[in-house]
């Protein structure tokens, strides 16, 4: 998505569509309009391919230089390549990295090369049909190699080695439809803004904290030195002047996209079924429809395994779904207190 | 060499145990502290990012927030037995409820400021009125509730403004059920499992325990005489708080899991023995009418209720430290969804 798009599809944008009655859960398909704004740009997020993504993490570093984000802990975790571990005050971008014993669609596992000779490939580029020319680009992924078993990839190299894959995603808040940040702050500090996300003004919040236990993602965080929460803003700043975030702007491969979120949905879409068709049976969206339990996810992810191995929850809820049960049960608590209160004065019967 | 490689030999230099598990092995992390008790089904498998839990733990200070729970509960039923007391002539237990309710609250507001991250900006609590947030609620709750306390104990004291002084206890006795209930919302509207699933049961949990409070409070400190009221109060309230409390755990399945292990069950198991045998010694109060059997009875139910707090407190914390207690449940519900 380039900057000239978005002021483009802020500038058109068509009739926006009515907001829902659906105030604590369920889909929303104008969130911003439901907040109160009138004349809203189209809803704006992130959709993160971790098909594509190489775990560079220069989307971590680009969001910590553009929103001056502190260190968040020079640890060695000795786990894996991740060393940032997770989203936190500090860390508005963590690129999670996992190694797992499946290979990847389109691959050809356990395949020796040393009786290849590259210069005599080179010599012959071109000249036979199992040699393309220059400027030829990589065989499509549906072209399974030669010699390997029909429609599948062996698991298991000749050697006896399990093959390994390397699974990178970039997590970020999720900018839920039905926020229970949002919902829980008491001083009003977090709000939706005109472009369907959601920001904490960090001269309102007074650091009570409530919104780190409701978030369902385990995205905002307290900031100990400074006493207030932190989380990521979608870049609002650069938002309001037509530019993309800092961590899409960066990314080398496009796994992280920055776009109207109807725009982006058709397109994970069509990622999925490209990949489907690919033989990665593996892919699926995450956090896409609005009828999940947070009303969809204003960014969302393509994975290629299930959500936890991620350290994604499988299906989140938006806690002030259950508020007015809540609310209800502590009424009726209430009253049985104060019955309890007024028995306890009641003489018995002598 | 600090890692192992893989070689066309196999693994080389391989340290086992030493691999960072992901997947459906790394959900098999046990944690075995203290004397929990020992689960009857094995663990459920799931998958995890190298044990990481998926929430973000609360960062709320164990004294501060529990305290709060525990005091706000005692505030609110002693504001019911300061008023029933007011208005059937029972002068002492009048005056310690009346000064127990306000002193209770009035360190309640000291705590909930101290936990705040910005305590100098604790007023933009009250910069607007929103009733998706129950922290905001119960802002203007006790911006309403601390003072008629305040009101009511001073009137009592000085012996003056009779009048004022009736009103106040009256106002406190109408919002000190809703004190000492609203809490369990509060807990209860956050994505912490063992919190969250418990919203049906732990108003009432939180109502028998802040009875019970307030009775040890007036039976330690009341003569025998004026005290029948607070003994009625420990039974029922005792009552309410084990059998709701058992309720609860039972309806909740996997996520009662993290109140019968390590710390939580220590405090929970000692919340149970002090606010039974609390109860037990009140009811023996009323017929023996001995002194030190009441304050011993005033000073279990006490602790009791403050051991329950702070048990169902810590109980959430460890129920969002560990992935398992997120990931389960919302995996069964997505299998159970699916058919």
């Amino acid at each position: 998505m380039t900057e000239a798009n978005t002021t483009a599809a802020r500038g058109s944008g068509g009739d926006p569509p009515p907001p829902s009655e659906n105030l604590l859960y369920g889909p929303q398909p104008n969130v911003a309009q439901a907040a109160g704004y009138t004349d809203v740009p189209p809803r704006m997020g992130f959709f993160t391919d971790t098909s594509v993504c190489i775990g560079c993490k220069a989307c971590e570093v680009a969001c910590k230089e553009w929103n001056s984000v502190p260190e968040d802990g020079l640890e060695f975790t000795g786990m894996s390549y991740d060393n940032t571990q997770g989203l936190g005050a500090d860390t508005w971008r963590h690129v999670a990295f996992i190694e797992q014993r499946k290979p990847l669609g389109g691959q050809e596992p356990g395949v020796g090369h040393e009786g290849f000779d590259v210069f005599e490939a080179a010599r012959s580029l071109g000249t036979s049909p199992a040699s393309p020319g220059p400027g030829a680009t990589a065989p499509s992924p549906q072209a399974a190699p030669a010699g390997a078993p029909a429609g599948e990839i062996s698991p298991v190299s000749p050697d006896g080695r399990t093959e390994l894959r390397w699974l990178m995603a970039s997590d970020v808040c999720k900018h839920c439809t039905h926020a229970a940040c949002l919902d829980v702050c008491p001083t009003g500090a977090l709000f939706r803004t005109e472009f369907g996300t959601v920001v904490v003004q960090e001269d309102v919040c007074n650091g009570c904290g409530y919104c780190v236990p409701a978030c369902p993602y385990g995205v905002i965080d307290q900031r100990k030195e400074d006493g207030r929460v932190w989380k990521c803003t979608l870049c609002y700043d650069r938002l309001g002047v037509g530019m993309e975030p800092a961590c899409a702007k960066a990314c080398p491969t496009d796994s992280i996209q920055f776009g109207p979120l109807e725009e982006l949905r058709e397109r994970a879409a069509a990622r999925v079924a490209q990949l489907h068709a690919a033989g990665v049976t593996d892919a699926r969206l995450y956090g896409e429809s609005p009828e999940d339990g947070v009303g969809g996810d204003g960014a969302f992810f393509l994975l290629l395994d299930e959500p936890e191995v991620y350290g994604l929850p499988p299906d989140p809820q938006v806690t002030t779904r259950d508020l007015p049960a809540m609310w209800k049960h502590a009424a009726m608590a209430a009253v049985s207190l104060a019955a309890l209160g007024v028995a306890s004065f009641v003489r018995r019967p002598r | 060499m600090s890692g192992s490689d893989v070689t066309r030999e196999g693994v080389q230099g391989a340290r086992p145990g030493r691999d960072a598990p992901t997947g459906a092995r790394a959900g098999r992390r046990r944690r075995r502290r203290g004397r929990g008790e020992q689960p009857m089904v094995p663990d459920a498998q799931f998958s995890s990012y190298y044990g990481k839990p998926v929430l973000n733990k609360p960062t709320w200070k164990p004294l501060d927030i529990a305290g709060y729970l525990y005091l706000g509960g005692l505030a609110g039923a002693a504001s019911l037995l300061a008023a029933g007391a007011h208005a059937t002539g029972r002068p002492d237990l009048a005056r310690v409820a009346k000064l127990g309710a306000a002193g209770a609250i009035t360190v309640s507001l000291g705590a909930l400021v101290h936990d705040l991250g910005r305590p100098a900006r604790f007023v933009n609590m009250l910069r607007v009125f929103k009733p998706t947030s129950p922290m905001n609620m119960g802002s203007w709750l006790l911006s309403g509730y601390a003072p008629l306390t305040m009101a009511a104990a001073a009137a009592d004291v000085a012996g003056r403004y009779r009048l004022v002084g009736a009103g106040a206890t009256a106002g406190a006795a109408v919002l000190g059920p809703a004190v000492a209930t609203y809490t369990a919302v509060l807990l209860s509207d956050t994505a912490v499992p063992s919190w969250h699933e418990g919203y049906r049961e732990l108003p009432f949990v939180f109502a028998g325990s802040g009875a019970s409070a307030a009775a040890g409070l007036a039976l330690a400190s009341v003569p025998a005489a004026q005290a029948g009221p607070a003994r009625r109060m420990a039974v029922l309230g005792a009552a309410l708080e084990m059998g709701l409390f058992q309720l609860m755990k039972r309806r909740m399945g996997m996520l009662a899991e993290p109140f019968e292990r390590g710390r939580p069950h220590t405090l929970l198991r000692a919340a149970e023995v002090l606010t039974a045998g609390g109860a037990a010694l009140a009811a023996l109060s009323g017929r023996r009418r001995e002194r030190g059997l009441a304050v011993a009875a005033g000073v279990a139910l006490m602790s009791g209720s403050a051991a329950l707090r702070f048990g169902v407190f810590h109980a959430g914390v460890d129920s969002a430290e560990d992935p398992k207690y997120t990931v389960v449940p919302q995996r069964e519900r997505l299998e159970a969804r699916a058919g």
